[in-house]
């Protein structure tokens, strides 16, 4: 039977289980649309190709499941270019799917023509550009198979009009490619195993690899039989229970004073899933000098990238785990977590005053003190982020969608939207600041057109609040275009496109009241919340220095 | 001067293999020295030789290289033939007008 270039994109995406593509179609996408309308795909029209890059990431950080966006050739495509490269440096398993002039046309710079391809090499796992309608019957499949294998990452496929429209006979449709995982090497694990044993402090830094593995379940086994600390990156975050007292929170530029000393007294330090990026490590010379280091990581590119491992292993970390759980000694180490426990006694946390009802830290912690366990939290990048990172309770794994490598402002309130597609019945958080929510604020339309769960907690300081604070901090308080000369009406704004809207100091409510109602409440709504524009996020390690070497929160004595 | 090594790769032959190839040496600030580049077979695949620095950065541009999906064989030539790029920069000399 013949089939289009567009039919069998169409197909084939949905013999990969694909139920829903976000994106923005345009002249030379139309045929593949055109094919979308007689599939049972659901397409989520977005209001800019960046909100449908950040859709498809929200659905696949919030599943673990390769998703899925279009754009058309152009604007359209370079429009997704953030969405992407913040894909490719978070690991997440994204399909973007991107018109393009008629394969005649390319070079000649056409209406709307732009080298996607090229665009794309150093942000993508892999990237195609389909020259034939036939071609497609390999590229389709191999890309999922590419963006969820090993450690994903996101594939571009960039898809000429004229292949769109090409016609070929389908006689065999290929089947769904699995990719099969490599074993680890035994004597290796038996190795690492050994050291364990042998350690009288050992230290686990767990990261993205581990909930990418879904191996939450052993880490928590292998902690709690050897007794080991754990401390999470930003991109770990949910993947041990947050009350264990085992679990030391979040290490790093703004992680507690007391996990940043404990860290730099191992002597054994288990590097699993985690790729020691600056914001985790500090000065990665001054990162566990006098530690023996074991990196275990999927992508054998990251062993020794940063910091030379004594023993490593690059493998699937569940796997590992499995193996390695039975050879490690059940232990208590008193003296360890003695000395663990004095640490956090001497160095607690800087909460603030509990009357400071407005304080983010206390709005973070009372929303989820209200949240089910299962609810996700969606953030945007800056203070806010690092707020809900110290002190939102994560109970579980993929709760939490955060652009953590990229950074990338804006990214909150589209990837909340992909979680509340992916996960109906759901309730998701996001919670922004009034810098990143303005960048893709378009998105309230969507939102709106789709009535999900979404409750927006914004948090409104009239600044660029991370910027301002490293001004104050590094920059002897001369701050330049970190303030905005004026303030949007955001819950006039939010009703504007349909979604409720709260004021919540105008209200005169108890906060309390007002976010039960909104967390019950069917459908979107926004709150605002102002904040203190001097709150700065404390501790907080100086660029480049060490992770021991922190400023602010300290608690006086 | 630094001491050289080449990495030899076995790639798919189409318009974009060079692109990842180079791409990935400009990204990660390494320099490439020399590259010879020829179609193998059938043109279904072809051989690269980079001529690089053998320096701390070479661990890793190796391990990039052995991920990107269209190169197929990474291998890293100690022994190689020096007069194979020597005269790549007598050609380069030797170019009518320079």
């Amino acid at each position: 039977m013949k089939y289009s270039g567009a039919e069998i994109i169409i197909k084939l995406l949905e013999m990969q289980g694909i139920r829903i593509i976000a994106g923005i179609p345009g002249g030379p996408i139309l045929p593949l649309y055109n094919a979308l309308s007689r599939s049972s795909i659901r397409h989520i029209l977005t209001r800019h190709e960046q909100g449908a890059g950040f859709i498809a990431q929200g659905m696949a950080r919030s599943t673990g499941h390769t998703a899925v966006c279009f754009a058309t050739s152009g604007p359209g495509a370079t429009n997704l270019i953030t969405a992407i490269a913040d894909a490719k440096l978070d690991s997440v398993p994204v399909v973007a799917i991107t018109g393009q002039v008629s394969s005649s046309l390319i070079g000649s710079d056409a209406f709307q023509e732009v080298d996607m391809y090229g665009l794309t090499v150093p942000i993508t796992k892999h990237n195609y550009l389909a020259k034939s309608a036939r071609e497609l019957l390999q590229i389709i499949p191999e890309s999922f198979m590419i963006a969820e294998s090993d450690r994903p990452g996101p594939v571009a496929i960039d898809v000429p009009k004229d292949v769109q429209q090409e016609e070929v006979d389908v006689e065999e449709w290929p089947t769904v490619k699995n990719h099969d995982p490599v074993e680890p090497d035994a004597d290796r694990i038996e190795q690492i195993a050994d050291l364990i044993n042998k350690s009288s402090r050992p230290l686990l830094y767990v990261g993205g690899g581990i909930i990418q593995s879904g191996a939450h379940d052993l880490l928590y086994e292998l902690a709690k039989k050897a007794s080991i600390p754990v401390a999470s990156t930003l991109m770990g975050l949910g993947c041990l229970p947050p009350d264990d007292p085992l679990y030391l929170g979040m290490l790093g530029m703004h992680g507690s004073r007391s996990t940043n000393y404990i860290i730099n007294e191992a002597d054994l330090l288990l590097a699993f899933g985690v790729r020691f990026d600056d914001r985790a490590t500090g000065n990665a010379v001054k990162f566990c000098p006098n530690a023996t280091i074991v990196h275990i990581d999927i992508d054998p590119s990251e062993i020794n990238k940063i910091k030379q491992a004594h023993v490593s292993l690059s493998g699937d970390i569940g796997t590992v785990l499995k193996h390695m759980i039975p050879l490690v000694n059940c232990e208590a180490r008193p003296d360890w977590l003695a000395f663990v426990n004095r640490m956090r006694a001497d160095y607690p946390f800087p909460m603030p005053d509990r009357d400071d009802l407005y304080h983010p830290i206390n709005i973070i912690k009372t929303i989820g003190g209200l949240a089910a366990p299962d609810t996700i939290v969606a953030t945007d990048v800056g203070q806010h982020q690092m707020w809900v990172a110290q002190a939102y309770p994560f109970q579980q794994p993929r709760t939490l969608l955060t652009s953590g490598g990229l950074g990338t402002m804006g990214f909150g309130l589209p990837a909340a939207i992909g979680a509340a597609l992916a996960n109906p019945g759901k309730r998701i958080i996001c919670f922004s600041g009034d810098g990143s929510l303005l960048m893709n604020i378009q998105e309230l339309a969507t939102l709106a057109d789709w009535q999900l769960d979404v409750t927006i907690i914004l948090f409104q300081n009239g600044h660029l609040g991370l910027v301002r604070q490293q001004q104050e901090l590094f920059y002897e308080q001369n701050y330049i275009a970190s303030k905005f000369m004026t303030n949007p009406d955001f819950v006039a704004i939010a009703r504007g496109f349909g979604v409720r809207g709260y004021d919540l100091k105008e209200d005169g409510r108890e906060p309390v009241s007002i976010f039960q109602k909104a967390l019950a409440e069917p459908g979107p709504c926004l709150i605002s919340v102002p904040i203190d524009y001097t709150a700065n996020v404390f501790p907080m390690v100086p660029p480049g220095k060490a992770i021991y070497e922190m400023i602010g929160g300290e608690i006086d004595a | 001067m630094h001491e050289s090594t080449v990495i030899g790769l076995k790639v798919q032959n189409h318009p974009g293999v060079m692109y990842h190839i180079t791409g990935l040496f400009s990204r990660r600030a390494f320099n490439l020295e020399g590259i010879l580049c020829g179609q193998l077979g059938d043109g279904t695949t072809s051989q690269v030789y980079l001529l690089v620095n053998k320096d701390q950065g070479l661990e890793q541009i190796v391990k990039q290289l052995e991920k990107l999906h269209d190169v197929l064989d990474v291998s890293l030539h100690e022994d190689y033939d020096i007069t194979l790029f020597n005269r790549i920069h007598e050609l380069i000399r030797t170019e009518p007008g320079r």
